[in-house]
């Protein structure tokens, strides 16, 4: 039913957009969960899930066992849902979409004959082909002789006939779990010293980086949980300046979060997960070409950016990156180096620019423009060559407080006292600002 | 321990060591030596400090290899500039100090630069450094006569292998070539007191 047919019925209908997302998510947790009657679940569709239950019935008391706990136990958890158990996976699915129940060893013609055709997983033209013949239930097709209706409807509605049927083997593949990285490791007796936890972590390592070089996944950050005997848990997370899977490097920055751990009575469980991770493709090293020193070189970079970021915090490792903008302020961008790979600054013509900025501060007993003669940090300078005005726009599509006196007029000044200055004046007040100093 | 020999040119940094420029046109001088040395630059600047170096303004390849750290605390600098110099990939360490640095200091950076095979150069106010830095440079910006030169006055006021001197340079802020105004010429007046 079309969303206007249904408003036109109820009008206070409440609708919500739909989340195919988390739809796929919750439908991948059931199917985790499901895993308690099958070894093998699978995806049905994006609304089914298709489980083998070769040889598991009797662990419950029968099918019909098992089918009621699996309904009282999705009913208990608020999920209305329709299951059905049949010998093939075509029947299976044929049946769960029409009202559901099982159908017994070697009745598969009767158990799901008497369903629509459209139960067949055929596509809506052969469906709409077929119902139009008069072929309107699956029984119906079951004695019609095959070469006309494969010549008519292709090959794929036997197919779909013959694997409902069991003439077609159709087996259920389990979905591969999303990997988990995380490992962890309990000991007989709780230790305390710091070599100690720095051994258990090294073996913990080991193994979480094979995991991730099994998956070509980098660490972004790495958490060390110890817990101790009195069921407190230290946390120590490090982050990386670029996804890392090197146990020995990984090692060296955990020292120092370690070091101030305090072990209490002792320590018996570690786990260690790496929380964020990223694609990390398998490097070639070495090589004729001096590959591997550019490699380790740019390893030893990475590491002392992590060892810098762990200390000072990432944010305040940084780069500058060109930004397209004429404001002296949003030329460049002060960006975390650990997220931002370096780029070229495009050739830039034009006035020349200072190579060092800071926020305008006034300039006071400015006479004339420009000024002959100015004072600035309570130092007095004469004008000896004044090369200007550029007069730059404030850009209008951004709200910036520093902006709002309008336009300026830059002028690079040379004094008698040797400082090279970047002046600007607001026309609007004439008043004058310093901004920067030329080399 | 083997150092590099004095280099030829005066105004190259001996490698491993750290050296410390004071006056206005440090950051000028720092910039012309990031301009020299290959390699991974990183610049450690107090996280209070306003002034910022501008993208478009910097030396020709220096802006994308130039890391900026901005530590807080003066703990946290000096600590920054400790690990940096002991990297060895990073070509040269510049770095900002906002208090004057005692001898343990000066010392501590030298032997992380000769561990990390790095060179430092330490920015300091007037009378703010260390005697164990390996040079000292005063470097003021001098007033031009002609308006397309960009003079500076740079001044080696403390060696330990090596003698004082000065020279004025036409530098013009975008390359690591630099045109030397006044030739190096022999002492006249008698020798200051090496500080």
């Amino acid at each position: 039913m079309a969303l206007a047919d249904a408003r036109a019925i109820c009008p206070d209908l409440a609708t919500r957009a739909a989340d195919l997302a988390r739809e796929a998510a919750a439908l991948a947790s059931l199917r985790r969960w499901a895993g308690r009657y099958a070894p093998m679940v699978g995806n049905d569709g994006t609304d089914g899930l298709m489980a083998d239950i070769s040889g598991v019935p009797h662990l419950f008391g029968g099918e019909a066992d098992l089918r009621d706990d699996l309904q009282a136990r999705l009913d208990r958890a608020g999920l209305a849902s329709v299951s059905a158990i049949a010998g093939t996976r075509g029947a299976a699915h044929a049946l769960a979409r029409h009202g559901g129940g099982i159908v017994p060893d070697g009745r598969l013609v009767d158990g799901i004959g008497h369903l629509p055709v459209t139960a067949l997983r055929v596509d809506h033209d052969t469906a709409e082909g077929l119902s139009r013949m008069g072929l309107m239930r699956i029984a119906d097709l079951i004695p019609l002789p095959r070469a006309p209706l494969v010549r008519r409807f292709g090959s794929g509605l036997m197919l779909r006939l013959d694997q409902a049927l069991g003439a077609q083997s159709e087996p259920v593949g389990g979905e591969p779990d999303a990997p988990h990285f995380g490992v962890r490791m309990t000991l007989p007796e709780p230790i305390g010293k710091q070599d100690d936890v720095m051994a258990g972590l090294a073996r913990l390592l080991d193994r979480l980086c094979a995991k991730l070089a099994a998956t070509h996944m980098g660490a972004r950050r790495v958490r060390l949980e110890l817990r101790r005997v009195d069921r407190g848990t230290v946390t120590v997370e490090i982050g990386l300046a670029r996804p890392m899977r090197d146990p020995l490097r990984i090692a060296a920055l955990f020292a120092k979060g370690v070091d101030e751990v305090d072990s209490g009575y002792g320590i018996d469980a570690l786990r260690l997960s790496a929380p964020l991770t990223e694609a990390m493709a398998p490097e070639q090293i070495g090589g004729q070409h001096g590959g591997g020193a550019t490699i380790r070189h740019e390893d030893a970079l990475a590491d002392l950016l992590s060892s810098l970021g762990n200390r000072i915090g990432f944010d305040r490792v940084q780069r500058l990156l060109p930004a397209d903008s004429l404001i002296p302020e949003r030329s460049f961008v002060l960006a975390p180096a650990a997220y931002a790979p370096p780029e070229t600054a495009p050739s830039h013509a034009g006035p020349s620019r200072p190579i060092t900025l800071f926020p305008p501060e006034p300039v006071t007993a400015a006479t004339g423009t420009p000024p002959a003669s100015f004072l600035w940090r309570r130092m007095r300078f004469t004008t000896l060559r004044a090369t200007g005005p550029e007069r730059i726009t404030p850009e209008w599509w951004f709200d910036d407080p520093a902006w709002r006196s309008g336009l300026r007029d830059y002028w690079r000044i040379e004094t008698q006292q040797g400082p090279r200055l970047w002046l600007f004046t607001t026309p609007q007040t004439r008043d004058w600002y310093m901004q920067g100093e030329f080399a | 321990m083997r150092f590099d020999p004095a280099p030829a040119d005066p105004l190259t940094l001996l490698r491993q060591r750290v050296h410390e420029a004071e006056g206005r046109g440090r950051r000028a001088f720092a910039l012309f030596q990031a301009a020299r040395h290959p390699g991974p630059l990183v610049w450690i600047i107090p996280s209070h400090a306003p002034e910022l170096p501008m993208l478009r303004g910097l030396p020709q390849g220096v802006g994308e290899r130039l890391h900026i750290l901005r530590p807080v605390g003066e703990t946290d600098l000096l600590w920054c500039v400790e690990e940096a110099l002991r990297a060895a990939p990073v070509g040269l360490v510049i770095a900002e100090p906002s208090s004057p640095m005692s001898l343990t200091v000066g010392r501590r950076f030298q032997l992380a630069a000769e561990a990390g095979r790095t060179t430092g150069l330490m920015l300091i106010r007037q009378d703010a450094g260390s005697n164990a830095t390996e040079t000292r440079w005063l470097c003021e910006p001098r007033p031009a006569t002609a308006a397309d030169s960009t003079l500076h006055h740079w001044s080696l006021t403390k060696n330990k292998k090596g003698t004082i001197n000065d020279w004025i340079v036409d530098w013009n802020g975008a390359t690591a070539a630099v045109h030397m105004v006044s030739q190096a010429r022999q002492r006249l007046e008698p020798a200051a007191a090496p500080r």
